[in-house]
C-alpha cells in the first residue's frame, strides 16, 4: 500500500512538472509571428505519416536510419509494456494484462525484449560513433559542452533503462520458475532467459532485483521524461506536430511579405487602398519573437543531428555558418527569451537579441540559398527560412548590407539588372 | 540539315509580333545573365536556334525586361524585389502572356512560384523542360551535328532547378538521346552541390573559409574524369568554368549547358 501511494505521488509530480515545462514551451512558440498552416489537412497527414512516422528522410544516411529504427521502433512499442507497469504501480497488480491476454502476452514480453535489445545495440553504438569513432557530423563550433553532454545523457539514460528492463524480466522469469506465488510464468522470456542463469538462487534476492529494477525503470522513465523539454531528445514529440506543419511549397518558393506587398502597391498606384496586414512592426526577424512560430516549432523540434550542417557548401569549406548552430541559436535565445518573461514580464527587455548576440552577420551572409539543409533535415526543419529573415531585418531594417550587394541592388534599381548594363543594350546578344 | 548561323537567327519581340497582329506560343524569358553575360549570351542564343529549329512560335521582351527581383529577394530586399516583379506582372499581364520559358533556374523559379502571389499567374517551364518535352515528342532528336558519342559527361544540378522545384530528370533526359556516358557527380540531384553562387553570392565576395565552393564543387565535378561538364544555370556556368580555368582544364574539359549541347549536337 505504502508503494503504491509513494507510486502514485511520483506519477504526479512527473506529470504535473512534465506539463509545466511543456506549456512553457508552447507558450514560447506562440511568442512567433503568425503564419497559416491550417490548411490542406490530408496532405499534412501524409507529410507527418511519411516523414515522421515513416522516416523516409533518414534513409539517406543508411548506417543511422538503421540504428535510429531500432530505438525509435523500440521506444514507441516498449510504451505498451509502460502502460502496464503504470497500471501495476497503482493498483499494487503484477503483470495485469497477463490475464486478458493469455498467450498472446508472452509473445509481446518476446516483441518487447527483442526490441530492448536492439535498443540497446542502437544506442551503443550511437554512442560509440559519438564519443570513439567520433564522426565529423557530431563536431562543430555550436557543439560546446552541454549539446556533448546532452547527447551522452540521453544514451547513458536509455542503455541503463533497457539494462534495468531486461533484468527486471530475467529476475521475474527465475521467480516464475521457482514457482513463487504472486510470479505467475508468461511465457518464455526470448532475450532476458539469457541473463537469469546470471543471477542469485535466492528467493530473496531475485524479489530484490526485480523490485529494484521494476521501480528503477519506472521511475527513470518518468525523470527521462522530464529531461526531455530540457534537451535536443524533445524532438521524439515534437517531431509529429512539425513535420505536419511542414511546408508544402516548392523548396524554392520564398514568402512574399504582404507589408512590403502594401507599400509597393501603393509607391505604384496613388489611388491604391492598402489593406490591413496584422503583422509586428519590424520587416524581418532581429529577435526570436519576429520570426514565425513555425520557426520557432523548428528549433525546439531540432535534435542536432547535424545533417544539415555537413551538407551545408558554406559551411564544408570552411566558413562559420552552421545550419543547427542558426537553429540551435534560435532555441537557446528563446528559451531566454522565456524566463526573462517569466521572471519580468512581458514588455521586459534584456538589450541582446538573436541577430548579433546568438548569429553573426558573417554566418547569415554566407548562405547560398540552396536548400540542402531543409532537403538533409530528416523532420523538416527550415534553417534557411530564419537566415531569409535575418537578412530582411538587415536590409530593410539597417541598411547594413555587404557593399557588393548594395551595387547589385543600385543596378537592378536603376538598370533593371543586377549588373551595370545600360537597359536599352537588353537585345544587343540578338543583333551581334 | 538546317544550318542557321547568327545571320539567320531571326527574335521577334513581343512588341513586334503584338503589332503585327501574331501571338506567341510562348515567351523566352531571358533573364539578366543571358542578355549581358558574353558567354551566357551564347546559351540565349542557342536556346533561339532550338525555337527556331523546331519552329516554335516565340518572342522575347527585349528592352521590355527588366530584373525578376530574384537576387534583390534572396539578399533581403523584399521592397526592391516586389518592386520589380509588379513591373514586370504588368508587362507579362499586358501582353497576355500565358507561357514562359526560361533561361535561368533563378528566373524560373522567381516567376513560377512568387509571381504568382502578386498576380501574376503564368505556365512556366526551364528550357531544360522545353528540351525534354520536344524530346519526347520527337519534334528534337540528336542528329546532323556534333557526335558526343561515348563522351563523357557529368551533370550539375542548378539548386533552383533540383531542390528548388524537383526538375532532376528533364536535363538528363537532353543528355541521355546524346548516346554519350553520363556520370553522376557523388553528391547529384537531391543531395547535389551548389555552384556557390546562389542567394545572391554571384555579386558578392566569399565570406572567409577554407576553400570557395566552387572549387570544392569542380573537384567533384573533375574527379569524375569528364570530357563535359553540363551545366543549366548561367550562374553555375560562371562558377563551374572558373572551377575549370583554376586548374588550366579548359582544354581538357569544356563546360556546357544543356542547351549547347543540344543546338550542337543538332548542328544548329
Amino acid at each position: 500500500m505504502i508503494g503504491q501511494l509513494i507510486f502514485l505521488s511520483i506519477v504526479i509530480v512527473a506529470v504535473v512538472f512534465f506539463s509545466k515545462n511543456v506549456r512553457k514551451i508552447g507558450r514560447n512558440i506562440k511568442l512567433g509571428r503568425s503564419i497559416d498552416r491550417s490548411d490542406h489537412f490530408s496532405d499534412r497527414l501524409a507529410v507527418l505519416l511519411k516523414v515522421a512516422f515513416g522516416q523516409t528522410k533518414m534513409v539517406k544516411r543508411p548506417v543511422a536510419a538503421i540504428l535510429h529504427l531500432f530505438v525509435y521502433v523500440g521506444f514507441v512499442v516498449i510504451n505498451l509494456e509502460v502502460l502496464e507497469i503504470v497500471i501495476d504501480g497503482l493498483f499494487g497488480t503484477h503483470r495485469i494484462f497477463f490475464e486478458p491476454l493469455g498467450r498472446f502476452y508472452g509473445f509481446l514480453i518476446g516483441v518487447f525484449e527483442v526490441l530492448a535489445l536492439l535498443v540497446l545495440v542502437g544506442v551503443i553504438l550511437f554512442y560509440a560513433r559519438r564519443n570513439w569513432i567520433r564522426l565529423r557530423r557530431f563536431k562543430g563550433v555550436e557543439m560546446t559542452q552541454w549539446p556533448l553532454t546532452d547527447a551522452n545523457t540521453i544514451l547513458i539514460a536509455e542503455t541503463m533503462l533497457m539494462i534495468a528492463f531486461l533484468i527486471m524480466n530475467a529476475a521475474d522469469y527465475r521467480l516464475q520458475q521457482l514457482g513463487v506465488s504472486h510470479y505467475t510464468s508468461v511465457g518464455t522470456f526470448p532475450i532476458s532467459g539469457f541473463v537469469a542463469p546470471l543471477l542469485p538462487d535466492s528467493e530473496f534476492m531475485l524479489v530484490a532485483i526485480e523490485r529494484f529494477c521494476w521501480w528503477f525503470h519506472i521511475v527513470g522513465i518518468f525523470a527521462f521524461l522530464n529531461y526531455l523539454p530540457y534537451s535536443k531528445h524533445f524532438h521524439i514529440l515534437m517531431a509529429f506536430p512539425n513535420t505536419y506543419y511542414s511546408n508544402l511549397q516548392p523548396k524554392g518558393a520564398f514568402t512574399n511579405m504582404a507589408s512590403v506587398t502594401n507599400e509597393v502597391k501603393a509607391m505604384l498606384d496613388p489611388s491604391y487602398v492598402p489593406e490591413p496586414v496584422v503583422q509586428g512592426s519590424r520587416f524581418g526577424a532581429k529577435d526570436v519573437a519576429d520570426l514565425t512560430w513555425k520557426n520557432l516549432m523548428d528549433a525546439y523540434t531540432c535534435t542536432e543531428c547535424g545533417r544539415c550542417t555537413s551538407s551545408c557548401p558554406a559551411n564544408i569549406t570552411g566558413k562559420l555558418l552552421s545550419p543547427r548552430k542558426i537553429m540551435m541559436d534560435t532555441r537557446d535565445r528563446l528559451t531566454e527569451v522565456g524566463n526573462l518573461i517569466d521572471q519580468h514580464g512581458k514588455d521586459y527587455s534584456d538589450g541582446k537579441s538573436l541577430l548579433d548576440s546568438y548569429i553573426s552577420r558573417e554566418e547569415i551572409w554566407a548562405c547560398t540559398s540552396c536548400n540542402a539543409c531543409t532537403e538533409a533535415c530528416p523532420i523538416n526543419i527550415d534553417p534557411l527560412a530564419i537566415i531569409m529573415e535575418l537578412r530582411r531585418f538587415a536590409v530593410m531594417e539597417e541598411a547594413n548590407v555587404p557593399t557588393s550587394l548594395n551595387s547589385m541592388f543600385g543596378n537592378i534599381e536603376n538598370n533593371g539588372a543586377p549588373w551595370k548594363y545600360s537597359p536599352a543594350d537588353r537585345l544587343n546578344w540578338a543583333k551581334s | 540539315m538546317n544550318q542557321l548561323t547568327v545571320e539567320t537567327l531571326h527574335v521577334p519581340t513581343m512588341a513586334e509580333m503584338i503589332a503585327s497582329g501574331e501571338e506567341p506560343e510562348i515567351l523566352f524569358w531571358v533573364g539578366c545573365a543571358g542578355s549581358f553575360d558574353e558567354r551566357a549570351q551564347k546559351i540565349t542564343r542557342d536556346i533561339c536556334k532550338i525555337l527556331q529549329h523546331v519552329g516554335i512560335k516565340y518572342a522575347v521582351l527585349g528592352t521590355e525586361e527588366t530584373c525578376t527581383g530574384d537576387p534583390a529577394k534572396r539578399a533581403g530586399n523584399e521592397f526592391l524585389f516586389q518592386m520589380q516583379a509588379m513591373t514586370n506582372i504588368q508587362v507579362l499581364n499586358g501582353y497576355q502572356v500565358k507561357r514562359i520559358v526560361t533561361a535561368c533556374p533563378h528566373c524560373f523559379n522567381t516567376i513560377k512560384n512568387e509571381y504568382p502571389g502578386l498576380g501574376g499567374n503564368y505556365e512556366v517551364i526551364h528550357h531544360s523542360q522545353l528540351i525534354q518535352q520536344l524530346i519526347d515528342e520527337g519534334r528534337l532528336k540528336a542528329e546532323g551535328g556534333e557526335s558526343f558519342k561515348g563522351k563523357k559527361i557529368t551533370f550539375h544540378d542548378p539548386c533552383y532547378l533540383g531542390r528548388g522545384n524537383g526538375v532532376y530528370e528533364a536535363p538528363r533526359k537532353a543528355l541521355e538521346i546524346l548516346d554519350a556516358a553520363l556520370v553522376e557527380m557523388k553528391r547529384c540531384k537531391t543531395n547535389g552541390l551548389c555552384c556557390g553562387a546562389g542567394g545572391a553570392q554571384m555579386f558578392k565576395e566569399p565570406e572567409k573559409g577554407a576553400k570557395d565552393i566552387n572549387i570544392e564543387r569542380i573537384d567533384e565535378a573533375l574527379a569524375t574524369e569528364p570530357n563535359i561538364v553540363a551545366a543549366a544555370c548561367p550562374f553555375c556556368m560562371t562558377m563551374l568554368s572558373d572551377g575549370v580555368k583554376n586548374y588550366n582544364k579548359e582544354q581538357d574539359v569544356r563546360v556546357l549547358d544543356i542547351a549547347e549541347i543540344t543546338a550542337r549536337a543538332n548542328g544548329l
